[in-house]
């Protein structure tokens, strides 16, 4: 069968910079903000918004990842690698680290990383999305590497930055940042000697761990006193690491489980929630971007293809039916892309409105892909339904990726306390 | 590492051309030598123009000095900061936003000098004779025949949605000089004189009782051909220049979080707890999301501007902002419950502009529902999008190289 048809649809070619002249990133409109109410309660939003668009530097990596993946990671490989026992490209993972440097993009250059900041961790991410890249990117480069930058776990962050180890945070891939921290693991009985060595003891279950499967460490988040964040070798006696049947095979999650595993401590305290709630929102902010990436593929790859699909006599995507769909599907990218550039900027910069911005992002990438992805499927008709074309693939990640680290609804409703717009009172 | 959208914090050439330091000092310049505290208005604004800190993007000697058109902010930004008068920018909407950027990219060098000063002070007030009874979303298939005599034209037809009519000096008339050629390619653009024999201004009452707009009654009025802008048959060439400018215009204003259409929703949901359910909880937390992302991606357009790479955004922010303005007063009416009931008034007032605000939370709903019709309708936003943004295949067209005068009607 043919590959999917390439159009480029967004708004520059993908090495092209929006932003290269040098003008101030955030330039008001002429005259007066007429209309604007001034709500008297209204959260303080962020008067001066951070630049939106891509610079020149994200868009040079973005145009060396599209490169690598357009020639390492074509979909057949993929869908073929989901039915093997091996679902992770290692060697597209090492040619992303080696090569590109994209494990360590958030690791300073002091520990062996790029030291560059959430906005080109995004658009990496934007990238992987397009092509459903089946690599421990999310997991170890963004959640575990963003609850070690917490904690300034320097030693595990080197190797993490070259990607030759990879970790993943002991957490189900649908927990919720900002919710309360329920560690599954706790402190087991130690056992002769380790006092000696400080090393402690863990035991318990996860369930649910998206990017652990080819983990080399695992960031156990334990009960005790006080509650920790432990690093465990994942190849140690006692880790057991079931794969489950996932709805993504792209990203295939796994149960784990733990016997008295000898484990160090990376955190404990406050320190340790800050580290988990870090990883967690951080990879909901990414995986954002990463949900904008596929969205846009699909859109490309739908309108490719109902340009040239012919019947009644004429291309069926000369039908205001599919059209117009078309056009509020992109309409949607076009939020997404606000969304997603916003909480990335904010993230960059601890932006004290990162949470509300996380909450944007991931709840409207998230349902602009599913949505997106769902169409894709029916605009390609029969062919889109079969196992042989890349639909299915981008439709899982899809809605995956919308129900990981939160539904857009969970999301949302944090809203409510965030932005001060309270539910009914609970007499009523 | 430089991220290339961050101006540099030291700029070497603070005192070049198109600089934002450059746009400053001319601006305090001319505040000192013309104070508003003590100039008349009207000589304040005429000075400012010939200074050339109108429009700092226009040509010198048409109210700019040439400069980037992003840094008008900094321009506007200096003289409010100086308390001076404004041109009350949102009384002259069409003219600054539509016929201004026309004029000056077909107008004659007479035709800019003429009407380009007045047009930014507000003395001479414009509006926009395109739509007709029989030509809205099809506006090419308009009917009013503009007939050449001698050196005038004489103009004969009904126009339609007319803001600012009963207010306007000047209008940017679209009308059908060959009715034989094929739509597109018969038409011609003129500036209209509203002043002069047989012009008929009436007010068109809309659905929420008052009359924002006008009917326009053209009979045998007769405009100079000095009054053409651009080529005989070549109105639609310039009217699309037109139309691509109120685009750009529309949703090109910045707001504060919860500023817009969210603002009244939020406040009336703070303020009355007896009023909130469980289901409108879920949609206003909905509707507040995509409004600020909304806003997000407006603003997001506007740096693409600034940046001096717009994108095809603008109509997508147009269709968002339609649809947003309609759930959210909709769910506000809703939220209102039994006071939803109610309108705050039915009289037929003339309004100056749609202002969304001072009014009640019916008006907001029922006024919205012009907002996926006015400025191109969402559906043909649609196919704009789908034909010029996606590049998909244009519709099966059946007027395209028929002589307008057979096409049925």
């Amino acid at each position: 069968m043919e590959g999917p048809a390439a159009v480029n649809i967004s708004d520059r070619p993908a090495a092209q910079p929006e932003a290269q002249a040098a003008g101030d990133g955030a330039i008001a409109g002429s005259g007066p903000a007429g209309g604007a109410l001034a709500a008297g309660t209204a959260p303080a939003g962020a008067e001066r918004l951070p630049s939106l668009l891509y610079s020149e530097v994200e868009s040079d990596l973005r145009a060396s990842v599209r490169a690598l993946l357009e020639d390492r990671c074509g979909w057949q490989a993929v869908l073929a690698r989901t039915e093997s026992g091996e679902p992770y490209d290692a060697a597209l993972w090492r040619a992303l680290a080696a090569g590109l440097g994209c494990a360590g993009l958030l690791v300073p250059a002091e520990h062996g990383g790029a030291g560059v900041s959430y906005r080109e961790a995004c658009v990496s991410a934007e990238e992987l999305g397009r092509y459903v890249a089946p690599v421990p990117y999310l997991g170890s480069a963004v959640v575990a590497t963003a609850a070690l930058l917490a904690v300034g776990d320097t030693e595990l962050l080197t190797k993490l930055a070259t990607g030759d180890v990879t970790a993943a945070l002991a957490v189900p891939f649908a927990a919720m940042p900002g919710a309360p921290v329920r560690p599954m693991a706790r402190l087991a009985r130690p056992q002769p000697g380790d006092a000696e060595s400080g090393v402690a003891r863990l035991s318990g279950t996860v369930a649910g761990l998206a990017d652990a499967l080819p983990a080399d460490v695992l960031l156990v988040p334990a009960e005790g006193v006080p509650f920790g964040l432990y690093a465990v070798d994942a190849g140690a006696a006692g880790v057991t690491r079931v794969p489950l049947v996932s709805l993504d095979m792209t990203r295939q999650l796994c149960d784990l489980s733990l016997h008295e595993v000898p484990a160090r401590r990376v955190a404990s305290g406050e320190a340790a929630v800050r580290a988990v709630s870090a990883g967690l929102t951080a990879g909901a902010v990414v995986l954002a971007s990463e949900q904008l990436g596929l969205a846009e593929r699909c859109i490309e790859m739908t309108v490719g293809y109902v340009g040239e699909r012919r019947q009644f006599g004429r291309p069926v995507g000369s039908f205001q039916a599919l059209k117009h769909r078309l056009a509020d599907l992109w309409v949607s990218v076009t939020q997404a892309r606000a969304a997603a550039r916003y909480a990335a900027a904010c993230l960059a910069t601890g932006d004290p409105d990162t949470l509300v911005a996380a909450v944007l992002a991931k709840s409207c990438c998230g349902e602009a892909a599913t949505a997106v992805a769902q169409e894709c499927v029916q605009m390609h008709g029969g062919i889109g339904f079969t196992w042989e074309h890349p639909a299915h693939l981008y439709l899982k990640r899809a809605k995956s990726g919308s129900i990981a680290f939160g539904t857009p609804d969970r999301h949302r409703a944090t809203l409510a306390s965030l932005v001060t717009l309270p539910g009914p009172p609970a007499s009523s | 590492m430089a991220d290339e959208t961050q101006r540099p914090a030291a700029d070497s050439a603070a005192d070049a051309p198109g600089t934002a330091d450059e746009i400053r000092r001319r601006v305090r310049e001319f505040l000192t030598a013309c104070d508003p505290a003590t100039v008349p208005r009207g000589d304040f604004l005429r000075a400012r123009f010939d200074a050339g800190l109108a429009w700092v993007h226009y040509p010198p000697g048409l109210g700019g000095i040439g400069a980037p058109r992003a840094l008008q902010s900094v321009a506007d930004a200096e003289f409010a900061a100086a308390g001076a008068p404004t041109n009350h920018p949102e009384l002259i909407g069409i003219g600054l936003g539509m016929a201004a950027p026309t004029i000056l990219a077909f107008g004659s060098h007479d035709q800019r000098t003429r009407w380009l000063r007045s047009l930014w002070t507000g003395e001479e007030v414009w509006c926009q004779l395109f739509s007709e009874p029989g030509a809205g979303s099809d506006l090419a298939g308009l009917a009013t025949r503009a007939v050449r005599e001698g050196d005038d034209w004489v103009v004969t037809g009904q126009k339609v949605w007319t803001s600012q009519a009963h207010r306007a000096r000047w209008a940017i008339l679209v009308a059908r000089s060959d009715p034989v050629q094929p739509k597109h390619r018969g038409l011609t653009y003129f500036a209209c004189d509203m002043t002069a024999p047989g012009v008929e201004v009436r007010p068109l009452r809309q659905l929420t009782g008052e009359a924002e707009f006008n009917e326009v009654f053209l009979s045998d009025v007769r405009i100079p051909d000095s009054d053409r802008i651009g080529a005989i048959g070549d109105g639609w060439r310039v009217a699309m220049a037109t139309l691509m400018n109120e685009r750009v215009s529309i949703g090109g204003r910045a707001l504060p979080r919860e500023g817009g259409m969210i603002a009244s929703a939020a406040r009336t949901w703070r303020e009355r707890p007896d009023l909130r359910t469980p289901g409108l909880h879920d949609r206003l937390l909905r509707l507040w999301a995509d409004a600020e992302v909304a806003r997000l991606a407006s603003e997001r357009l506007r740096q693409q501007l600034a940046a001096g790479h717009p994108g095809p955004e603008g109509s997508a922010a147009k269709l968002v902002f339609a649809r947003l303005n309609q759930e959210i007063s909709g769910f506000e009416v809703e939220l209102c419950g039994a006071d939803g009931l109610l309108y705050d008034d039915w009289t037929m007032h003339r309004a100056e502009s749609a202002n969304f605000f001072g009014r009640g939370p019916g008006f907001r709903y029922l006024r919205a529902r012009g907002n996926s019709i006015e400025g191109g309708t969402s559906e043909v936003l649609r196919n704009i999008i789908a034909e010029r943004v996606l590049g998909l295949p244009a519709e099966i067209r059946m007027d395209k190289d028929v002589p307008w005068k057979d096409l049925p009607r």
